[in-house]
């Protein structure tokens, strides 16, 4: 199966915080991966490491076997990473016709039913001349995930896609997720939802105190006593 | 859910749009040679003013450098076409090098700025940095030694005596003055404005404005983020340096009090004061102030900063989005009203109507 990203020793200490330290993590075709953890377990961080945000202490990332060490975000994008931010990053002055012309022009696709398509798929046809400041939060999710989608990435990246979401949001989400990887695109989950990763995942990677504690199958991963221990706070 | 449409006079009705060009069109013909000489100075000045418009209203970067190349683009001129001016075209290339000099300047300085990760307000102080640098220099040129072959720079007396533009014509070449030159100001508007609202209502419209609002979550949909920051930017001090060198035409003289703080102030007056979002607005709203200080002037030109000061204060505090926005918005709303209650009317005619 073809590897579509690898971080390879991946450390970030901040001054005398170490907050990654060194994670080895694998990402290959068709997966949906979900990231888990409690908090301060560093998913944010390794995230944003993989992004190009901050810059790795020590190891390295590889995307589609290059080194991105030294690539800078907008590279990473052109060179098929999507992502969507944790807090909904809309501008707020533009409606959502608008957003998605803009995307789809940065994906060099500016067919008119691809927008209509974007519309329908992400259950935007309503909302189209609404501005994004207008829109309920659940919304926003949908319109950046639609946005990052029509930049047709060979990697999406989705940092609490479901925050704020109600569970009906969430399900429908869900949903989504599912037939975006049915068609083909990768994705990797940071997620705090058990029940949502529960719904979407192919694979979990549990991260605690900025290590890699357990990487496996839903399954194996659920069954694990130390993944009970720390990330549900029980003992089995 | 509210809809609400982006503020700009995309909003305005297409044919409303055309009105005041029209008029502009037809001034020259309804008054003498030297008021439409007059007029020309007035129109002018809003490529500078468009030029702040795209970078401030779009790209939400304040410069206070649009004076800085206005002084450089009309220096230029008047050093090139002193020491050059045997043809008629030799003006037009003086055009074309104080153009040149403006665009080589701002690239220069945008690269500093932008790829140096200058944002906000520091971008308003180094460019404001810059014009006062500017007139400073050139405010001490007035000895001999500081002239470029026969262009004598002359400090604060000014740099004069430059040939206008002229073109062939039939008989012999043609200058530009009066109702010509106003002419040819118009119809560079009339393009600026025309090439502005297709870029500007365009993707590359579109993406300064995400800059403007979200400039990470621009970045991942894969924009250069400087690069775009630096095309706005050069584009507008290109247009800053336009309104320099037909300044510099119009007049055959220039002065570094036109780099001075006060001019550096002018063009955010009228950009803030006409609506940094509207293109065409900026251009109408520019040409009335402009119009309206010329005339204030005649009393004394404190008379036309205290009005345009006042003018800025009251706009600011009662429609922050621009005189022409907050107007056509207005306008809008009442002919919603209107149409409101001529459907209201209606409904009651027909309720009327059923009873009877």
């Amino acid at each position: 199966m073809t590897t579509l990203l690898e971080t390879r020793g991946l450390k970030k200490h901040f001054g005398g915080a170490h907050v990654i330290n060194g994670i080895d993590f694998r990402i290959d075709a068709g997966e949906i991966r979900c990231v888990i953890g409690p908090n301060g377990a560093g998913k944010s961080t390794f995230f944003k490491l993989i992004t190009g945000e901050h810059r790795p202490s020590e190891g390295s990332v590889m995307f589609l076997g290059q080194d991105m060490s030294h690539v800078l975000p907008h590279e990473r994008i052109r060179m098929g990473m999507s992502i969507k931010f944790q807090i909904p990053g809309v501008f707020p002055d533009l409606n959502v016709r608008q957003h998605l012309t803009l995307s789809l022009h940065r994906a060099k696709d500016d067919r008119p039913e691809s927008l209509d398509e974007l519309l329908q798929r992400f259950m935007l046809e309503n909302e189209e001349h609404v501005l994004a400041r207008n829109l309920s939060h659940g919304k926003k999710q949908w319109l950046e995930i639609a946005m990052a989608v029509s930049l047709r990435p060979k990697l999406l990246f989705l940092d609490e896609p479901v925050a704020g979401m109600s569970v009906e949001e969430t399900h429908a989400t869900g949903e989504l997720i599912k037939r975006l990887s049915a068609a083909g695109l990768t994705m990797m989950v940071v997620e705090h939802d058990m029940t949502f990763v529960k719904q979407i995942a192919s694979r979990v990677t549990v991260l605690h105190g900025g290590s890699l504690l357990a990487d496996g199958p839903l399954e194996d991963i659920l069954a694990r006593d130390d993944v009970a221990e720390v990330y549900l706070g029980k003992k089995k | 859910m509210k809809q609400t449409k982006m503020p700009s006079m995309s909003a305005c009705p297409r044919a409303l749009q055309t009105v005041p060009w029209l008029i502009a069109l037809c001034l020259p013909l309804v008054v003498d040679a030297n008021t439409s000489g007059n007029l020309a100075y007035c129109l002018l000045w809003a490529f500078s003013a468009v030029g702040l418009a795209a970078m401030w209203g779009y790209g939400g970067i304040l410069s206070f450098g649009q004076t800085a190349f206005f002084g450089l683009s009309g220096y230029s001129y008047g050093i090139f076409t002193l020491n050059y001016n045997d043809t008629w075209f030799e003006s037009w290339l003086g055009l074309g090098a104080g153009l040149a000099v403006s665009v080589a300047v701002a690239t220069l300085i945008g690269y500093m700025i932008f790829y140096g990760r200058i944002k906000g307000v520091f971008i308003g102080i180094v460019t404001l940095s810059v014009t006062l640098v500017l007139e400073t220099f050139m405010s001490q040129t007035a000895g001999p030694q500081w002239a470029i072959g026969e262009a004598r720079l002359n400090g604060y007396n000014g740099m004069g005596g430059m040939s206008p533009l002229t073109i062939p014509w039939p008989g012999g070449p043609l200058t530009l003055e009066n109702a010509s030159f106003y002419y040819l100001v118009l119809i560079l508007l009339i393009a600026v404005y025309a090439v502005m609202r297709k870029l500007l209502d365009g993707p590359f419209g579109l993406t300064l404005i995400a800059i403007r609002e979200n400039p990470q979550r621009a970045e991942m949909l894969g924009v250069d983020i400087r690069r775009h920051q630096l095309l706005v930017f050069v584009l507008g001090c290109t247009l800053g340096g336009v309104s320099g060198a037909l300044y510099t035409i119009w007049g055959a003289y220039i002065t570094p009090s036109t780099m001075g703080l006060t001019a550096a102030a002018m063009p955010v007056i009228w950009v803030a004061t006409s609506g940094r979002k509207s293109i065409g607005g900026t251009i109408l709203g520019t040409a009335l102030l402009v119009w309206l200080s010329q005339n204030l002037a005649v009393y004394g030109s404190q008379y036309a900063l205290i009005l345009l000061g006042a003018i800025l204060l009251i706009v600011v505090l009662a429609a922050p989005e621009g005189l022409l926005p907050f107007v056509t918005r207005q306008l809008k709303r009442l002919s919603s009203r209107t149409s409101d209650g001529t459907r209201h009317g209606g409904a009651c005619l027909k309720r009327e109507e059923g009873k009877s």
